[in-house]
């Protein structure tokens, strides 16, 4: 069964420069395979082909049961530069919620 | 076990935050987080206007209703207030101090800004290159307009020491602004890596206010209680390095492993090695259990040795901005600000104008969500009852700037029907800064302390 993301995780979002860094949290530990799984950077890197121009890194914390993804050249030329309402990219985190995966 | 609070997430938070925290549950340390990198510019413009101005004035008024309460329970309070001109702060603040009659000693943390000395760094041989880009800074070299040192806690430790009830700083990182009062009340060492770590975490917890305690959280946030009377967050630290994230319990919002994971993965690159001034901090190594309500107890953080660079973020004019905005209502809302945006184009393209940057976006569509998942179905596009649809262009020309911002007002009345101007008037030609983030060795960097 395909559901989103926001169903079984939460998220923050913000900026360093023109990089988006999004934390996603899974709400619960049997959730957190299912994101390393299938979270991949590819995957989020094709979610956000619109607007991150540069690569995806990802990073886990299963300490926390979380992933830190960094998305380079996402932001429009950084924080004071970009023209969007969203120049910091605050709220990319529940972008990447939209996503959908396989449970 | 020693009290830490933040009241204070960006300058422009809640100028009542701070007083919330002294005056409704106890605390031994009061920080206030003021810069931004957007402020610093801001803070550049101010003292190029008036050599006693360039840091946050809000400060002052801060300690101007709070100062009898610090003296009364004993309280010190830390802030990076000082921005450009941590003296100027300082003779601000001693006078609020000399109105009350209160004897109270003010130390600053200085020697971070080094606008004035890059000519003779680059000498020396630092080539300040961004990295991020790896440019070097002839790019830009005439456009700088402030250099700022993020340096570490021990300046703040070092004043604290020396008897400090306020400390003031300019630039460092926003975690020493909680780990300065740990070093001087542990007497932690220089190379007590993971006790300095466990600092910067609960540095990192708390340095963006309300956000550590329930405030813009995402998990289930709806059931999150009272956010009109917010409680910041508070870490109450031990000596071994452990410390608990909590707020006043009879304050608003909420505590718990999510509300606190949310924010210690907020703004952080690889989580093995968040580097800092003072030590690395790996994000992997601890755990945070739910020790009550709205107590979260993290132990087990390990760190590692400190870098001998420090980061250095230059601010540098990057021409001019304007945004403006008009909102279409249904029928065909979407479709019309479609045609909006698209004859704004047209008209910018025939007029020749020297634009870097054209950008449109549909707010009330998908303005945030830039992407393809976030793209309505035509049958939800007919229906919308209304789009603001936002125009901005970016250039170093400000006559072409100011020229666009004279297009948006027409398109009322020669464009598209049933639209409003939103009552806004000409967007303002704003002038943008833009930051180069950079390092420099630490041994050509020196903090000072006064006192």
């Amino acid at each position: 069964m395909k559901i989103q993301l926001v169903e079984i995780a939460h998220a923050r979002s913000g900026d360093k420069g023109n990089t988006s860094n999004i934390g996603l949290i899974a709400k619960k530990p049997e959730h957190y395979p299912i994101l390393v799984k299938q979270v991949t950077a590819e995957k989020v890197k094709e979610h956000f082909a619109a607007i991150c121009k540069g690569k995806v890194e990802r990073f886990e914390l299963p300490n926390l049961n979380a992933m830190n993804f960094l998305l380079h050249e996402a932001l429009d030329g950084g924080g004071t530069l970009s023209l969007r309402a969203d120049p910091q990219g605050k709220t990319l985190s529940t972008a990447l919620l939209r996503m959908e995966v396989d449970i | 076990m020693i009290r830490i609070a933040n009241g204070q997430g960006f300058w422009g938070d809640s100028p009542d935050a701070p007083i919330e925290q002294v005056r409704r549950g106890p605390i031994d340390y009061l920080t206030l987080d003021y810069l931004a990198e957007v402020t610093m510019s801001i803070l550049q413009k101010q003292r190029s206007r008036d050599p006693e101005a360039g840091y946050a004035r809000d400060f002052v008024d801060v300690v101007d209703r709070l100062l009898p309460d610090l003296i009364a329970k004993n309280i010190r309070l830390v802030a990076n207030a000082g921005g450009l001109n941590p003296e100027a702060c300082r003779r601000a603040v001693q006078a609020v101090a000399k109105k009350q009659n209160a004897d109270i000693s003010v130390a600053t943390v200085s020697g971070d800004d080094i606008t004035t000395q890059i000519d003779r760094l680059i000498d020396q041989g630092v080539e300040f290159r961004n990295i991020d880009t790896g440019e070097p800074l002839s790019t830009i070299r005439d456009r700088v307009r402030s250099a700022s040192v993020y340096l570490g806690a021990f300046p703040i430790a070092e004043a604290l020491d020396k008897g400090a009830r306020i400390v003031i700083t300019g630039r460092c990182a926003d975690a020493a602004l909680v780990l300065g009062p740990m070093i001087h009340e542990f007497n932690w060492q220089p190379d007590d890596w993971d006790r300095l770590a466990a600092g910067i975490v609960a540095g990192h917890a708390i340095e963006c206010g309300a956000q550590g305690s329930g405030g813009n959280c995402q998990d289930d946030w709806e059931t999150i209680p009272n956010l009109a009377d917010i409680g910041y967050p508070i870490v109450e630290a031990d000596l071994d390095g452990s410390f608990v994230v909590t707020k006043h319990a009879n304050m608003g919002g909420r505590v718990t492993v999510a509300s606190v994971t949310e924010q210690l993965v907020y703004e952080i690159g690889d989580p093995r090695a968040y580097l800092t001034p003072d030590c690395g901090a790996d994000f992997t190594s601890f755990h945070l259990t739910q020790q009550g309500p709205d107590r979260v107890r993290c132990a087990g953080v390990r760190g590692t040795p400190a870098t001998d660079t420090y980061k250095v973020s230059i601010s540098y004019a990057a021409g001019f901005r304007a945004i403006g905005s008009v909102a279409y209502a249904w029928p065909d809302a979407y479709k019309k600000a479609k045609a909006g945006a698209r004859i704004l184009r047209e008209r910018i393209n025939r007029m020749g104008l020297d634009f870097e940057a054209i950008h449109s976006e549909l707010l009330g569509v998908n303005a945030c969500h830039a992407i393809a998942a976030a793209e309505p179905s035509p049958e939800l596009a007919a229906q919308l009852p209304e789009v603001v649809m936002r125009f901005g262009v970016r250039s170093q020309n400000r006559a072409a700037v100011d020229r666009f911002t004279k297009e948006i007002a027409p398109l009322v009345l020669s464009g598209p029907p049933s639209v409003t101007g939103l009552g806004a008037g000409r967007p303002k030609v704003e002038e943008v800064m833009a930051y180069w983030p950079a390092l420099i060795p630490k041994s050509l960097v020196k903090p000072v302390v006064n006192i």
